[in-house]
């Protein structure tokens, strides 16, 4: 028996293994399929600015992956992610950064840094798994957005490692496979610039952690961390062993976090500790909520969202009269300060109007047409 | 033992400015179970409206403090009304984050009022200090202690006799029960985000007075009153004043004996004090001090 349908029909299914497979209709394996390749194409179609919002993008989501992981799938709010973040950035920069700087770096490669930082981050989450199990919603909130503080002190403080603030320091090296993404380079007889570079970068690490954070959600670990998040006396009782997996999704979800900050980083160059702050942290909370809590997709297309929401709002700048472009007085508004109070209303208007996000938009749209003509 | 008094009657300064502020985020969680992440921006908006008032329009600092209040609680009501009404029902998280979109936007605002300089309230003969053995204490800071001391009784008396208030206490128990005894429940949260909202406004007037006014960053200032509530517990009263000057009192404390104890911990570590406090409390107690202990039906 193919895993896929019964005799060529390919939705019905006769086994809970095809239900939870990772892509369960040929639809699905064939867009994503589709998409994939296809992002491979558009360093070869965009300009070199759009190229870099999709880069970071890209990075965001794997972050945001991570994020959803434990407040979409396990249910435990976390407002600290921008300190896992934190660390693993400055993790990477330590050991990936140039020797001969200013601050610390051992100017070790990519695949010794990158691992590293996620370890690092994941090793953070482990010290504060322990706290979140005694603690359960608003209260565990508001103890992680302690913990944001608490790094952003340390960041400050830890000056030889950090450059401290008004400093900061330059990020790890982005050197893999002999090839330096962070200028023009000659690829397989191809010449490609450095944000063509970049993207094919990101796109492989985001199609790599993606199929990660999928398949950690499809498996026993992710139905332990739905049970956890449903209700968690009923979890136990059942025998899932909440100090373990409320630990794990931290952990699980700093790894996401430390290789987001270590890549997001190389690509950006230059940091400084003020980077870590409690924005970071609602910024990557707005694009679970944005995208669609609980759902791998929806956090891709939430982190893409949410980066390119500042060219998408000078756009709108440019439509809207009395929006000056410059950061200072003049006008009714400027284009920086719409783009905030458009992610502040996007995430009130989201929350209320389409709790489940892009995702939410997104199925629906294809409810309509999978129906069609019949879509009621 | 000067150093120690001089730095309790700071503490105690700025912990009324958090006691107040965490009187509100209780109001609003007691009433919803919601924690408003808003507060912050609430508390600019008073301090700005009390601005406006006196610097720009010429009224004398308590008429411009109480045309503040009234802002602030205006804009409490208005936020509560369009961006958590049509919530009820739904998760807190969600509407924890929506508090989180609110105050985004407000900030936005305030910041475009605020532009680049400082915005000053003038306290009547604030910068005259009243001595006393060598520990000395500003007209301001004593008008600020006075203040909430009269606020937070004046919130107890109000929660004990009146009918008002004992519908609040209903509808914090049993929102079902409470509109069952003919309580207006949407009325109610309407009215703790007022309060709360007025509340923030004085802390923020008396930021805005403060040496160094209200400026683009001072909205952060409102983040301590978390700690504080969680050092309190969540839903209790008391425990937010208790909560709030305790945090202030650390963090006069630590600013004081922490460069010569502990230089290792870092400059500025006392502005970082209270978080450290709020883990240290709740490894201990998961519920804060006063807190109500969340019973688990099966």
């Amino acid at each position: 028996m193919s895993i896929t349908g019964l005799r060529g029909r390919p939705l019905v299914r006769t086994a809970y293994a095809q239900d939870m497979a990772l892509l369960d209709s040929p639809a699905k394996r064939k867009s994503t399929l589709l998409i994939v390749l296809g992002s491979f194409l558009l360093p070869f179609m965009l300009t070199d600015d759009l190229l870099l919002i999709l880069t970071l993008g890209m990075i965001s989501a794997v972050g945001a992956i991570g994020l959803n992981l434990v407040t979409g799938y396990a249910g435990q709010v976390s407002l600290g992610h921008a300190f896992f973040i934190g660390v693993g950035a400055y993790t990477a920069a330590i050991i990936g950064g140039d020797p001969e700087g200013p601050v610390v770096g051992y100017g070790l490669p990519i695949y010794l840094w990158l691992p590293a930082a996620g370890i690092v981050a994941a090793l953070a989450g482990l010290v504060v798994g322990p706290i979140a199990v005694r603690l359960r919603g608003l209260y565990l909130a508001i103890v992680t957005l302690g913990l944001v503080f608490l790094g952003d002190h340390i960041f400050r403080e830890a000056r030889s490692l950090t450059g401290g603030p008004g400093v900061g320091r330059r990020g790890p090296d982005l050197t893999a496979f002999g090839i330096d993404f962070s200028t023009t380079n000659t690829v397989l007889g191809v010449e490609l610039a450095r944000e063509q570079l970049q993207f094919m970068l990101a796109l492989v690490f985001l199609v790599i952690f993606a199929i990660l954070g999928r398949n950690i959600a499809r498996s026993g670990v992710g139905r332990a961390f739905s049970a956890v998040r449903d209700r968690d006396v009923a979890a136990s009782v059942i025998g899932v062993d909440l100090t373990k997996y409320k630990i794990m999704a931290f952990a699980m979800s700093s790894f996401f976090a430390g290789v987001t900050g270590a890549l997001y980083y190389a690509v950006i160059g230059f940091f400084e500790p003020a980077a870590f702050g409690l924005t970071l942290s609602i910024t990557y909370l707005a694009m679970v909520l944005i995208g669609g809590v609980a759902t791998i997709s929806g956090s891709i297309m939430g982190a893409i969202f949410v980066t390119a929401l500042g060219r998408i709002s000078g756009g709108i700048a440019g439509i809207i009269p009395g929006i000056s472009q410059n950061a200072g007085s003049g006008g009714f508004i400027s284009v920086f300060q719409l783009e905030s109070i458009l992610y502040g209303l996007l995430i009130v208007v989201f929350l209320i109007f389409e709790p489940r996000g892009l995702f939410g938009i997104w199925n629906r749209i294809r409810l309509y047409w999978k129906g069609f003509p019949f879509s009621y | 033992m000067t150093n120690f008094l001089q730095a309790v009657v700071n503490g105690f300064g700025q912990g009324s400015i958090y006691a107040l502020l965490a009187l509100g985020f209780v109001m609003i969680y007691k009433a919803t179970r919601v924690i408003s992440f808003a507060q912050p921006a609430l508390m600019v908006v008073g301090g700005l409206v009390t601005y406006h008032a006196s610097a720009v329009l010429g009224l004398p600092f308590f008429v411009a403090m109480i045309v503040g209040i009234i802002g602030g609680a205006l804009v409490g009501m208005i936020v509560e009304r369009l961006a958590l009404r049509p919530m009820i029902g739904k998760p807190v998280f969600t509407l924890a984050i929506i508090t989180i979109g609110v105050d985004t936007v407000l900030r936005t605002l305030n910041n475009r009022y605020i532009g680049v300089e400082s915005r000053i309230v003038t306290y009547p003969n604030g910068n005259a200090r009243y001595e006393l053995g060598g520990v000395s204490i500003s007209h301001q800071d004593l008008g600020l202690i006075a203040i909430t001391a009269v606020t937070v009784t004046a919130m107890s008396l109000f929660f004990r006799y009146s009918r008002t208030g004992l519908a609040m206490r209903a509808t914090a128990l049993d929102q079902e029960t409470a509109l069952a005894q003919g309580i207006r429940v949407g009325a109610i949260f309407a009215l703790a985000w007022g309060i709360a909202g007025g509340l923030a406004a004085i802390a923020g007037t008396f930021i805005a007075a403060g040496p160094a006014g209200m400026e683009q960053t001072s909205w952060i200032i409102a983040l301590k009153a978390l700690p504080a509530i969680i050092i309190g517990g969540l839903d209790s009263l008391p425990g937010a004043v208790i909560g709030g000057l305790s945090v202030g009192l650390v963090e006069a404390l630590t600013a004081i004996y922490q460069p010569d104890v502990a230089p290792w911990l870092g400059r500025n570590f006392s502005l970082v004090a209270p978080y450290a406090l709020m883990l240290l409390v709740l490894l201990v107690r998961p519920y804060g001090l006063f807190g109500t202990k969340e019973v688990e039906r099966v």
